[in-house]
């Protein structure tokens, strides 16, 4: 049994190891040789626009839910007039960013993973370090640029489209005046929020795309180990990605009330 | 000139490598046969500096590729190429862009600048058309059979001219006509290059076509290595069980 748990430790050990390792190298692999624009365009359009209407759909429904559980749950008190603020806080400090990197999680970072993965067992990967180019720099590293840039647009995006969709539900479901959704907004929503959420969206960036890379490299065994990484990058990711919010939550929110102090 | 010596490998709990020995020289097409799985792809992929050895040493022109980090092993191994058992050709891109790759990612050698497009298209159409690939490059690698495929990642080994190649199992499951054609383009490849070549292969036919010398890999380790005839006569069970099967093709009796 301690065997068990010992070697179970060992390779989670090695694993980190070697993730901590990729992502050092990409950085260094990125600075040294940036990769050609074409390479970081195609998949700024893989990664952004192609991810636009499922970030359209996922954070406009998401603001019709939103608005319709903060108009009924608050509106018995009085307070259906922070509606607004209700969707645009769950949307600007948490919502947009998590769903966001779901939903890049599930459509581009299991794309990515898949792609990574079959070029690793059909030895496509081996004939370009064969060719004396450094996989890291040309399979990764492009993306991993992307993915930095495109993730925090396509949050706020996402925002966008949750705090639009939660207006319209309060303002032509729930006849809330548009003064009375927008006006709490300006007032209660801080930098610190935009902050906050932005910095969560590129930490999820950095993640899912490092990890989605990451498992595809590793991946091994023919189509079934394609299979398998695919899976396990997009669960490793989410589970990562949940994680992260709660301790960049608490970092947050720590670091903010330490600068109110002051 | 390659030279390795006392080259160990493990996977697992499986020494793959067991103390191998080789001196490959320069200018000679070297075939190194042996049963499937005991470890001659590794052999290759080691010289190439794609897997590291666990212990022992690789040289080639004097540069210790197995000492060398990331970065200056890339350096080292630009003047080598791999011909892939399934041509490991890139999916995503046509034949005409897989052939130019290393052409577009590395740029003119002499002026360290990037090769003008016309310069590409016209090696790469040299290439393919040296592998009897013409006016292909427009296609993808799923639109061919796997003779092709074959042909075309040889074409993108060829296109810059490396002075080291490696072939993994060129002509495996390949039709006979195909694997000579593809034992015709190695030698045909050599003499244009004048480079070293290391093919690593279980034909016994293909190998008696296109070496200059031969070297049986058995667990783990080169255990000979000779001139074809000289190599032909050594009293081994598997080099007479290889004789054997040049004269007596198996084959189900006809009644």
């Amino acid at each position: 049994m301690i065997t068990l748990v010992q070697k179970q430790t060992v390779r989670i050990l090695a694993m980190i190891g070697e993730y901590v390792s990729l992502v050092i190298d990409v950085f260094a692999a990125a600075a040294k040789r940036p990769p050609s624009w074409n390479l970081i365009r195609e998949q700024l359009y893989h990664i952004g626009v192609m991810s636009l209407s499922v970030v359209a759909i996922t954070g406009f429904t998401t603001g019709f839910v939103l608005a319709a559980q903060s108009f009924y749950q608050l509106g018995e008190k009085g307070l259906a007039g922070v509606t607004g603020v209700m969707v645009a806080k769950a949307m600007i400090t948490e919502l947009g960013p998590i769903l966001t990197a779901f939903m890049v999680t599930g459509r581009v970072g299991s794309a990515m993973c898949a792609e990574l993965s079959t070029m690793k067992v059909t030895e496509q990967i081996d004939a370009i370090k064969s060719m004396a180019v450094n996989p890291n720099s040309y399979l990764i590293a492009p993306r991993f640029i992307a993915g930095i840039f495109m993730i925090p647009l396509l949050t706020l995006f996402s925002i966008t489209m949750g705090i639009f969709g939660g207006y319209l539900i309060a303002v032509y479901l729930f006849n809330l005046s548009p003064v009375t959704y927008f006006d709490p907004i300006k007032i209660h929503i801080t930098l610190f929020d935009v902050a906050s959420g932005m910095i969560k969206a590129f930490i999820f960036g950095v993640l899912l795309v490092t990890v989605c890379c990451y498992k595809g490299i590793k991946a091994s065994g023919g189509a079934a180990g394609v299979g398998r990484s695919t899976t396990q990058s997009v669960v490793t990711s989410y589970v990562l990605i949940l994680i992260s919010d709660f301790l960049l939550t608490l970092a947050l929110n720590m670091i903010h009330q330490e600068m109110k102090g002051l | 000139m390659i030279r390795v010596r006392n080259l160990w490998k493990r996977y697992g709990a499986v020494d793959v490598l067991k103390g191998l020995n080789l001196d490959v020289h320069r200018g000679e097409i070297l075939v190194i046969l042996g049963r499937s799985g005991v470890g001659k792809s590794v052999l290759l992929r080691h010289i190439i500096g794609i897997e590291k050895p666990d212990k022992g040493s690789i040289e080639v022109d004097d540069v210790l590729i197995s000492a060398l980090k990331k970065n200056e092993l890339y350096q080292a191994v630009k003047n080598m190429g791999m011909l892939f058992q399934g041509a490991a050709l890139f999916d995503s891109m046509n034949i005409g862009e897989n052939t130019a790759f290393y052409l577009e990612q590395h740029g003119d050698p002499k002026t360290g600048k990037p090769f003008p497009p016309e310069v590409i298209r016209n090696k790469v159409r040299e290439a393919l058309a040296m592998v009897g690939l013409e006016g292909i490059e427009k296609k993808m690698p799923s639109d061919l059979s796997g003779g092709m495929r074959k042909r075309a990642g040889l074409a993108r080994l060829i296109v810059y001219r490396p002075s080291i190649l490696l072939y993994d199992e060129p002509t495996t499951g390949l039709d006979p006509i195909t694997a000579q054609q593809i034992n015709e383009l190695v030698v045909k490849t050599q003499n244009e290059l004048k480079g070293t070549s290391i093919v690593v292969t279980h034909d016994i036919h293909s190998a008696l076509f296109i070496a200059d010398r031969l070297a049986l890999h058995r667990d783990g380790q080169i255990v000979y290595v000779a001139d074809p005839k000289t190599f032909m006569n050594i009293d081994d069970p598997i080099i007479q069980f290889m004789k054997e099967s040049l004269i007596h093709s198996p084959s189900k009796e006809i009644s």
